[in-house]
């Protein structure tokens, strides 16, 4: 009966410490589910980015519109890939629609995703790239015409009044969207913060720690995609959209650690049953994925980069020196962002209910559970978009790049 | 009385008595149903913790009985050992089937008390397993036991991250989430569950909860009950007798 879990099982006996209950010694949750709600949260933070430019106009950010709402369907589409790998019958998952229990979070999940795929996502890119796509169909020349006739559904109309409609109903699409993303994401959370049985989990602040840390995501790697795409491109960065996303990004951080702290003096101050274990975990298990990653390289230093940028003159002065300091801290917070959904799935099941034990997550290189695959799904997403940009170029009068730049 | 009319009165007698009638079986039927309800079958499992020798024979008895993989690290049911020691540690021990590393003499003078606890799915009134699985393979019965239908189980694991008392494992071979039923396939055939069957203490008890006679009855009137974890409202039907305060 599957020899290799058993002896996977067995290594893991002398590791644990104290007592854990017999059923726990295995982490369920594995490397997948740290995957699938990194991937939402990028596909929430990017989408709430985008509505930046069209409901609160932000116009310093138009350069990344597009390529936030294609980074966020890139993502979205993955993001079930994740879960259904991991189940034990990954071809009942179908189930979760044909037969779904309404008292649970999981099974509702389902329903948010086609509601934010279908009604928010495909129909808000479909908008925006109308226009274009009826004119790349008429004058493209290459293979790429047909396939912009069948994306543009054959629609032929581009008069001024259609094209009013288009943005009337990009507005509202958007702010449909919004709660959206947000209800995309809080659900997510929801799904950790709902279980009464696992004290590091069951937090009122979970979902909206997980929205914020979302935001954070998304902003951050659509900057961070930006700041490599564009030059790969040729195209010229253009630095006052990047400053002001920055700006927006170094906002969301803060509320994001203010959140994390609230919850963790909340913790520590009630100090119930469980604290001494959560001790424990933090202190032993997770120090260096909480401690040092998440709020050390992640949060405080980036916010300690930002910071200095905001408040001193001379880095205000010099581009270069300003984005190689944006891309060092964009790189850190996404770090920082996978570091906080390792520490909350795989930190949460570390230990054990009895809270007198520790157990320990062990993860294999290949298989379903394992790094390789997960760094797959991550990289999937990636290769997703940059077939999106091919079909749907995010910019279509790209400064370029001069002699000096 | 013409024809007409002699069928006219026929018939509206008929459509009369008839709803009277009618009506009057119902209304039978439906006290007939609120008496079943009362009378029906809710089980409860009772456990004496002061009984129980940690000879672990339940445990072989549950593995052998509903096919659980004999390794250490899948149980419908264990027993747990307790030592408490005079300087306020406690030490809790998994006695497996019996092959638990070796207790403290009783001549050891710095163990204040030591007791063991056998542990199983609670059949919790308000399962929170039940509760969150997405496509309801997990179900209460009408009798109050918990039952996961291993054929439409995704093995999605949320209902074992749900599950306080740590009670449910994936079964390796099914793939599917398993536990404790109270031996539902025995319950229903007038047998005892395997563990209740095997234990030499009777330190397992099983009955109806809603019957005015049984082992369980019996059971809650003649000790102190306490239930694991009461603070999270799962109302459990496992009940415990003399159990100790360090117990989670």
């Amino acid at each position: 009966m599957n020899p290799e879990l058993m002896e996977k099982l067995k290594d893991l006996l002398p590791q644990i410490t104290g007592y854990i209950y017999p059923n726990e010694i295995e982490v369920h949750w594995g490397i997948l589910i740290v995957v699938y709600p990194y991937i939402t949260g990028i596909v929430a933070g990017a989408f709430i980015l985008a509505s930046l430019v069209k409901v609160f106009n932000v116009k310093e950010v138009q350069p990344l519109y597009r390529l936030s709402l294609l980074t966020a369907l890139a993502f979205l589409l993955v993001a079930p890939l994740a879960l259904v790998s991991h189940l034990g019958h990954p071809l009942r998952a179908y189930e979760i629609f044909l037969t779904p229990q309404k008292s649970s979070a999981m099974a509702m999940f389902g329903f948010v995703y086609a509601w934010y795929l279908m009604v928010v996502l495909l129909v808000e890119i479909w908008f925006v790239y109308r226009r274009d796509l009826i004119a790349w169909a008429d004058t493209g020349k290459t293979w790429l015409r047909g396939v912009h006739r069948v994306l543009s559904l054959f629609s032929k109309d581009t008069s001024e009044a259609a094209t009013a409609f288009d943005s009337k109903a990009l507005k509202v699409i958007t702010i449909v969207g919004i709660p959206s993303a947000f209800l995309l994401h809080g659900y997510v959370g929801f799904i950790f913060g709902s279980i009464k049985a696992n004290p590091w989990w069951s937090s009122v602040l979970i979902p909206i720690v997980f929205l914020f840390s979302a935001i954070v995501s998304g902003v951050a790697l659509v900057i961070l995609l930006y700041m490599i795409i564009v030059p790969l491109m040729g195209g010229k960065l253009e630095i006052k959209c990047i400053d002001k996303a920055m700006s927006f990004l170094y906002y969301a951080v803060i509320v994001d650690f203010s959140l994390e702290l609230v919850d963790f003096i909340h913790r520590v101050y009630q100090s119930e049953e469980e604290i001494k274990i959560l001790g424990e975990l933090v202190m032993n298990k997770l120090f260096f994925s909480l401690v040092i990653v998440q709020v050390l390289l992640g949060m405080l230093f980036p916010l300690a980069i930002l910071s200095a940028i905001k408040m001193f003159k001379r880095f205000r002065e010099s581009e270069e020196l300003r984005k190689l300091m944006y891309f060092v801290s964009l790189i850190l917070i996404q770090g920082a962002i996978f570091a906080t959904r390792w520490n909350v799935v795989i930190g949460g099941q570390m230990f054990s209910k009895s809270f007198r034990g520790l157990t320990t997550y062990k993860m294999e290189l290949g298989g379903m559970e394992g790094l390789l695959y997960a760094l797959g799904l991550l990289a999937l997403p990636i290769v997703i978009l940059a077939i999106f940009l091919k079909v749907l170029p995010a910019w279509s009068d790209l400064p370029k790049r001069t002699e000096a730049g | 009385m013409n024809r007409r009319s002699f069928l006219k009165q026929l018939l509206s007698f008929l459509a009369v008595s008839g709803g009277i009638l009618g009506g009057w079986l119902r209304g039978g039927a439906a006290k007939a149903a609120a008496a079943d309800e009362a009378k029906k079958t809710l089980y409860g499992f009772g456990v004496s913790v002061d009984k129980c020798i940690g000879c672990a024979r339940c445990v072989v008895a549950c593995k052998t009985e509903n096919d659980v993989p004999r390794e250490p690290y899948f149980y419908r049911t264990w027993v747990e050992r307790y030592v408490i020691r005079k300087d306020g540690t406690t030490a809790v021990n998994n006695i497996d089937m019996g092959s638990a590393d070796d207790a403290p003499p009783p001549s050891d003078k710095n163990v204040l008390r030591s007791f063991f606890v056998p542990k199983l799915c609670n059949q919790c009134e308000n399962p929170p397993c039940a509760q969150v699985c997405p496509v309801g393979a997990t179900f209460k019965t009408d009798d109050g036991v918990v039952l996961v239908n291993a054929k439409t189980c995704i093995g999605c694991r949320y209902c074992i991250q749900a599950c306080p008392y740590g009670a449910r494992y994936l079964h390796p071979a099914t793939q599917t989430a398993d536990k404790c039923t109270f031996c539902y396939h025995r319950l229903h055939k007038d047998l005892l569950p395997a563990c209740v069957e095997v234990c030499p203490t009777q330190a397992r008890v099983i009955g109806d909860l809603n019957s005015g006679a049984s082992p369980m009855t019996r059971f809650r009137r003649m000790n102190k009950i306490f239930v694991l974890k009461p603070n999270l409202n799962t109302e459990p039907k496992v009940l415990y007798a003399n159990m100790d305060g360090e117990v989670r």
